[in-house]
């Protein structure tokens, strides 16, 4: 092929993938722009739909921080409650998960597949299927409408994932840092606070990232175990603002982008570790 | 590893035991317990009576059938595209990531406000073409399907970049020796690329349509079972049995009925994914 036919090829395959682009960016961003756009719409236009909004207010922001109506009476109190959930979820994750990679990738003990198939276990099974069972068992122990439970529920689910990320990460360390402890005359404890822990810190930190993104995303948990307007998290209270006929949807929009923020800027900085254990554990799998 | 420590069984128990109370509690127990619950016969016999139920069964095999595949399907081909080394394909595949770092319920929320059959921007634009408008939400068929094309909204990114991911690991000697022997692109895929991605490809339906099978929030909140319950899944009968209804036996059951079929989903990724 001469010189000038690649040119040509390499401009229709850009010009090809120009107009494909443009297709899946409207795809992608209309619903977020649409979510964002009525934020911005004066109550007195919400009912003349358009692509944009001539007198764009912040009345909806101003409202729900101000907590200056009835759907966001307790807006702050629901955004602590989500917040609260997300970091004991957070937290405990990382102890738990920390451990366990350290029993998963450096100790070979016997039963070490049995863990490991009861985690991935966990990670596939749908968590709604448990449910109903978790939640009677909650009501049982008298934890209902306590953010435990739902901490509890969060953790369990958000683990066995956290897990996976780590002990594969774990498992590209090199021997010698046991040996070394060992020599030493350290502890299996001692070796995994100073030794293990310290190497194992960025991607620790990345799956607490992922562990308080899963409670703050969390709906249907959060439903079911929380009840009353000032103890419920914010996905919840947006839920039931669809219960009622006339719900200000402007509001329930504002609300909607600030609960949307944190996420999507954690998913930026770590989207690499949100994928990665699936990725190395399904690719190893074939 | 560590072959120094006197007694790895103990120590790897100790370092696990955390993980293994909480699995032990939290998942184990319940099952064990939503069984028992599920035993009953009576429960299946009402269940098989009531034709929400039924409705609900073929619900749950289109939306996971469908959405599951055409979504897989759609990040196969846009895992291509995504590929292309050219430098503004790095900002689009970061602008597509949006739906899904934005948690599911705005989203939702968004969808459902557009889809409104008398405010809604879909329908506003219809009427302005001269189309009459429809009933989005109102009605079976194309409420199921909102609730098939959100789906696919919100996860289309996420298996895509599996995807991405999948053939960058292809080792790239492979298309090398494809074009030495003049290959197009459509013969580097058919016997280079899906060749080597078809495991993978395999691996995530199954995983998919297990994480599909079980979905709560979004059949709820865009529909909410409406119109006249018959948009409900699995999971939104479930609820609905046992908090609105008080039958718990028949929210257990409900589950109970997927399970068989799950369980050997998930015996054939335990086979096939490493942890």
């Amino acid at each position: 092929m001469s010189a000038s036919g690649h040119q040509r090829k390499r401009f229709l395959v850009q010009a090809g993938l120009s107009i494909l682009a443009v297709l899946i960016l409207a795809w992608t961003l209309f619903p977020v722009y649409y979510m964002v756009l009525l934020s911005l719409t004066p109550t007195n236009d919400l009912f003349r739909p358009g692509l944009y909004i001539d007198n764009p207010t912040l009345k909806s922001y101003i409202y729900t921080m101000g907590q200056d109506n009835p759907f966001v009476r307790y807006f702050w109190q629901q955004l602590g409650t989500s917040l609260i959930v997300a970091i004991w979820t957070m937290a405990t994750v990382m102890v738990i998960a920390s451990l366990g990679s350290f029993a998963m990738a450096r100790i070979h003990f016997r039963f070490r597949r049995f863990v490991s198939g009861l985690t991935l276990f966990t990670y596939i099974i749908p968590a709604s299927f448990l449910s109903i069972p978790f939640f009677k068992m909650m009501a049982d122990y008298d934890l209902l409408d306590t953010k435990l439970a739902l901490v509890l529920a969060m953790v369990t689910f958000a683990s066995p994932y956290a897990l996976w990320v780590l002990s594969d990460y774990a498992r590209t360390l090199p021997p010698e840092i046991e040996e070394a402890g060992a020599i030493d005359g350290a502890g299996a404890i001692t070796i995994f606070l100073y030794l293990y822990l310290p190497l194992i810190l960025p991607p620790l930190i990345a799956i607490g990232t992922y562990a308080f993104l899963y409670a703050w995303n969390e709906y249907l948990y959060a439903l079911l175990l929380l009840t009353g307007e000032h103890n419920i998290p914010i996905p919840v209270a947006m839920g039931n603002f669809l219960t009622t006929d006339n719900a200000p949807w402007n509001l329930l929009m504002a609300v909607s982008t600030v609960y949307a923020i944190p996420p999507v800027i954690l998913y930026y900085c770590f989207k690499r570790y949100l994928v990665s254990g699936l990725v190395s554990g399904a690719v190893a799998g074939t | 590893m560590i072959r120094l420590l006197h007694n790895r069984t103990f120590h790897g128990f100790m370092f696990s035991a955390p993980l293994l109370a909480l699995f032990g509690a939290f998942v184990i127990y319940p099952m064990a317990f939503g069984v028992y619950y599920a035993l009953d016969r009576d429960s299946y016999r009402a269940l098989f009576e009531d034709p929400i139920f039924l409705q609900t069964v073929w619900n749950t095999v289109w939306y996971v059938g469908l959405a599951v595949n055409l979504k897989l399907f759609l990040a196969l081909l846009l895992s291509g595209i995504l590929d292309y080394p050219y430098r503004w394909i790095r900002v689009l595949s970061a602008l597509f990531l949006i739906p899904w770092a934005v948690p599911a319920l705005p989203g939702i929320l968004s969808f459902r406000w557009m889809l409104n059959s008398q405010w809604g921007i879909f329908n506003h634009l219809l009427t302005k073409f001269g189309l009459p408008s429809v009933p989005w939400l109102a009605q079976h068929d194309t409420a199921l399907g909102a609730i098939i094309t959100f789906h696919i909204w919100k996860y289309l990114p996420f298996w895509t970049i599996i995807f991405l991911a999948g053939r960058r690991a292809i080792p790239s000697e492979l298309y090398e020796a494809a074009a030495i022997d003049g290959a197009q692109p459509l013969q580097n895929f058919r016997y280079v690329t899906f060749p080597l991605l078809r495991n993978l490809y395999l691996i995530c339906t199954l995983l998919s349509m297990v994480f599909t099978l079980g979905d709560f929030t979004v059949p709820w909140l865009l529909a909410g079972g409406a119109p006249g319950d018959s948009t409900h899944v699995l999971a939104t009968l479930a609820y609905r049995y046992t908090f609105h209804m008080g039958r718990l036996e028949w929210g257990m059951a409900t589950f109970a009925v997927a399970l068989p079929v799950t369980l050997f989903f998930i015996f054939l990724l335990l086979r096939w994914v490493k942890i």
